[in-house]
């Protein structure tokens, strides 16, 4: 029960001394962070106290910067909002980094302006504006707080709070800002280069900011047309372009119109552009230089997956070697960004990545031309970076096990190239998993009963309403009963319960250090709840944490085999798994399917729990390498009967993972906290 | 039970008087004709409501030959589909179960969402699927031989997650297996317009709100709407409802429980009404 009574230097220095014992070295003064805390209120002291202990698990600094500044924040905040300032500068850690944490808590003045009830924040609409997104375009595009709205075709900036008159404006005003920049990707304000055609203006940086303008204006007119549920936003976000623009709107509306159309109209109105154009907080701004840079980078890489699956089409149609080279030939509609590959006249499927490179092509250049359809050689190396690591065969190693690393640039395997470390996580704490327990028991409860549901059996079921089979005792019973004059019962059928699961399950866990902070508490939590659901099914199922340092070490931590119990020693060590290295994905995968082809089961399932993509230190495994090698290592555990799902907590996960997983086997988690009662049930999903 | 009763519970075979509107999108006519003329099983594999039921009505109708639509679910087992022994006083009279039905009926017998029953169900459905084309009734030690109009068409969604329901390569391997998808927009969208009635643009609109939600799946999303939803969509909007609240009620809340995926459904909707 906490006390009323203030603490004082002395108690305060202990206490601060617990939080930060292991960083004396650092030289902080303690005094700085005592001075204002010993006169606070002791409810501010907790919470200092309470929240610097919560946020030392993430980062020493963190921790830091909420004892000195959280007096300040609880004289502007409320204790409630004053929780949610921390837990944003954790988030912003666990997004981006220290700056952002550190930032974020310097800010209370913004952050109390941000928490007024008509006020939206960036981060808290992220999610919602990156599904919509998604829903606009098959392309994901990212979404980054700037000053200004622009987007370089890829990464939407938008500001980071809006504050209008209702919070359900604010976030309209979102919505129709996200459209809009989306629309300049679609529509193709950066299809041409703008700053050779502004040129030859007397004062070009004028006349982009007019442009900017008209853009605005015409994807304003386009989007209403094809999103007519924006108008009324779009109308009011527009309503303070300046009247000399009004004469544009009929040149600008026309169907087909495109960049050239507004830029001609500039060329027309030449006297507009000798003066600055006015600028407004919420329209967007152009940004030529970058986008072009970005669209052609872009380009250059999806005509080259173009040219590959192309290849790899024409490769599986088993053309002979000496006979002619096909024709290729592209119906494209721009419009719709539809199209239809024929080869040689008949009309082909392209592998999805193929597909969807295709038509952010057909979207970024509004036609296929024809040297695109030329597959690529076998030869051909994607991308510029090196291989995927130092030299084979030099190093003097026992490893547990050698595995091959598939190279996509070679369409060949590195022979046992990898090498694989078995460990034990010891050392955990035996209370942890007690903890969790208590905290989550009526979650535990929900969840043990649900899947006590998922039972499997095998017995007859007598005396049933029905069933395939007469049961004949039933049936002499109740013809006697008849007989003898009592009501017979109607219950004359059996059936048989044929229910058995025979299922393996690993659970491959993201051990990587980027799992720092919230993720690995996340990860714990979801372990925790798994096993307690779990203990009700006979499932056979075995639980991995992975991690690795190049090539030379991939570290597999055995946390639970398929043989043994969830007992006091699995407990302890589910609790010390920590964030150790990166995450080389290949190898790990491969290895846990050796181990569930062993396993007696009918079904085999690989679930990998992870937060980001392949990535590895040094070489290039974080570029398509890794992701080409963990696909390769998914295709084969797949072809060998195993099923892999991919649980990620990645916002940008769908990009890559419907490539390596396929499109219907991985689930984005858009928070955190979601982890530990979503694991359970995706498992459930997958299973029944 | 008396007598009488039991023929309540005899298969019906349905038979198509007037023609069953379907909108051919590819060849499917044309295959599915050629492996009927070839007394070849067929298997239908697309996303849920895209059209796969109402192509078979389509078919049975075309091809003059009644249907038998089994919808298949995890309680489903051989006996379901064969027949089996009910009491009628103190004796037992045998029933046919729909597939034994229809094999005497020489109909097309379609078993939907065919991975969602038993496994010991494949037991019934593979001496059916090959050149033998008999079912054995075992309780009875009968072998009915199928008739040549006999024709066996099962469907399936590729799309599922679970392990436990994936098509054996044993069974799939004994079918000409015909892709569905939900069809181009254009088209869809005089699907939507024919089936409800609405005008042609609001069609349109409902086709582009599929589109933007199918770009969500694997997102939040098993699935995007189907074109079965946008129809119901439709409907509601036909009889009165005013579009954004007939696709709240017909597509956002049906394609998910999740609050923040009905929220993401929800902005699109706002988006294109």
């Amino acid at each position: 029960m906490p006390s009323s009574e203030r603490l004082d230097h002395a108690a305060l220095g202990a206490r601060l001394d617990a939080i930060f014992s292991f960083d004396v070295s650092s030289g902080r003064n303690y005094d700085e962070l005592i001075e204002p805390l010993q006169g606070a209120e002791r409810a501010t002291q907790d919470f200092a106290l309470h929240w610097a202990t919560v946020a030392a698990r993430t980062h020493l600094e963190i921790a830091y910067l909420v004892v000195l500044l959280a007096p300040q924040a609880l004289c502007r905040l409320s204790s409630r909002q004053a929780e949610a300032w921390v837990v944003a500068a954790l988030d912003g850690f666990d997004r981006i980094g220290l700056r952002a944490a550190v930032m974020a808590l310097r800010d209370i003045e913004g952050f109390a302006r941000g928490v007024s009830p008509a006020a939206v924040g960036l981060d808290a609409i992220t999610p919602r504006l990156q599904r919509f997104l998604q829903g606009l375009s098959g392309r994901g595009l990212r979404v980054e707080a700037d000053s200004a709205p622009w987007t370089d075709t890829e990464t939407v900036y938008l500001p980071p709070r809006i504050e209008l008159s209702s919070h359900e404006a604010s976030a309209e005003r979102y919505l129709a800002l996200v459209a809009l920049l989306w629309a300049q990707g679609r529509w193709g304000t950066y299809a041409l280069d703008i700053d050779a055609a502004l040129a030859d203006f007397d004062r070009p940086d004028y006349a982009l900011g007019w442009l900017a303008l008209l853009e605005a204006r015409r994807l304003g007119t386009r989007l209403s047309q094809e999103l007519p549920g924006l108008r009324s936003e779009l109308a009011l976000l527009l309503e303070v372009l300046p009247p000399e623009l009004d004469a544009a709107r009929e040149a600008l509306v026309a169907p087909g119109s495109d960049i050239a159309d507004s830029i001609a109209w500039l060329r027309d109105n030449a006297l507009l552009a000798v003066s600055p154009a006015p600028t407004f907080e919420h329209l967007p701004v152009l940004r030529p230089a970058v986008a072009r840079q970005v669209r052609a980078a872009r380009i250059r890489e999806q005509s080259q997956v173009l040219r590959l699956s192309i290849a790899e089409l024409l490769e599986s149609m088993r053309q002979a070697q000496d006979a002619a080279p096909p024709e290729l030939d592209v119906d494209a509609d721009p419009e719709r960004l539809e199209l239809e590959v024929k080869i040689d006249g008949a009309s082909v499927t392209l592998p999805p990545e193929g597909l969807a490179a295709a038509q952010s092509l057909l979207q970024d250049m509004g036609e296929i031309a024809p040297e695109l359809l030329v597959p690529a050689g076998p030869a051909e190396w994607k991308g510029d970076g090196k291989a995927g690591g130092g030299k084979p065969g030099t190093l003097e190693t026992h490893a547990d096990a050698l595995f091959d690393e598939w190279d996509y640039r070679r369409r060949a395997y590195r022979r046992q190239w990898c090498h694989v470390y078995l460990h034990e996580v010891g050392g955990g704490d035996a209370a942890y998993v007690p903890a969790v327990r208590a905290r989550h028991a009526p979650l535990i409860r929900q969840l043990r009963r649900r899947f006590e549901a998922m039972r499997g059996e095998d017995r007859v079921l007598r005396r049933q309403a029905d069933g395939p089979e007469v049961d004949m005792d039933a049936l002499v019973a109740a013809i006697a009963d008849r007989r003898g004059g009592a009501e017979p019962s109607p219950r004359l059928f059996c059936r048989r319960q044929r229910d058995e699961r025979s299922l393996a399950a690993v659970f491959l866990v993201d051990m990587s250090g980027s799992t720092q902070g919230w993720v690995n508490d996340a990860e714990r939590e979801a372990l925790v709840l798994l096993c307690e659901a779990l203990e009700m099914l006979d499932d056979r199922y075995a639980i991995w944490g992975f991690s690795g340092w190049t090539r030379t070490r991939s570290d597999l931590y055995r946390i639970k085999d398929f043989d043994e119990a969830y007992g006091a020693e699995v407990q302890a060590r589910i609790a010390a798994i920590q964030p150790r290295d990166y995450t080389r994905m290949g190898p790990p995968i491969r290895f846990v399917t050796e181990r569930l082809l062993a396993e007696p089961a009918r079904h085999r399932l690989l679930v990998t729990i992870s937060d980001g993509r392949p990535d590895d230190f040094g070489d290039d495994y974080r570029s398509d390498y890794g992701i080409e090698d963990t696909r390769q290592a998914l295709l084969e555990a797949r072809r060998a009967g195993v099923r892999p799902f991919c649980i990620t907590i990645d916002r940008a996960g769908a990009d890559y993972l419907k490539h390596m997983y396929g499109p219907a086997a991985f689930a984005v988690l858009d928070e955190v906290r979601k982890l530990p009662l979503k694991v359970a049930e995706i498992y459930r999903r997958l299973t029944i | 039970m008396n007598r009488p009763h039991l023929h309540a519970l005899a298969t019906e075979l349905e038979s198509f008087a007037a023609e069953p509107y379907y909108q051919p999108v590819g060849r499917e006519l044309e295959l599915f004709q050629a492996a009927a003329g070839k007394k070849l099983p067929v298997l239908l594999k697309g996303p849920t409501g895209c059209g796969k039921t109402r192509f078979v009505e389509y078919m049975a109708w075309k091809l003059g030959r009644p249907l038998v639509t089994v919808a298949c679910h995890d309680d489903l087992t051989s006996a379901d589909l064969v027949g089996r022994y009910l009491l009628a006083g103190e004796e037992t009279v045998w029933l046919d179960g729909p597939l034994t039905a229809a094999v005497r009926a020489g109909a097309i017998c379609y078993l939907d969402e065919v991975v969602e029953a038993r496994k010991d169900t494949t037991v019934v459905i593979h001496p059916l699927t090959d050149t033998r084309r008999v079912l054995p009734v075992e309780k009875r030690g009968e072998l009915v031989r199928a008739p040549d109009n006999f024709m066996l068409v099962v469907s399936y969604n590729p799309g599922y997650q679970s392990v436990l329901k994936e098509l054996k390569q044993s069974t799939r391997q004994r079918f000409v297996a015909l892709d569905f998808d939900y069809p181009p927009a254009e088209l869809e969208a005089a699907i939507v317009a024919r089936e409800t009635g609405i005008a042609a643009d609001t069609a349109a609109q409902l086709v582009k709100l599929g589109g933007l939600t199918r770009n969500l799946k694997g997102q939040g999303l098993d699935e995007g709407a189907s074109t079965r939803l946008l129809v119901h969509a439709g409907h509601l909007i036909a009889s009165g409802v005013a579009p954004r609240d007939a696709c709240a009620a017909a597509v956002g809340r049906a394609l998910s429980d999740d609050a923040d995926s009905v929220a993401a459904v929800d902005d699109l909707i706002r988006a294109v009404f």
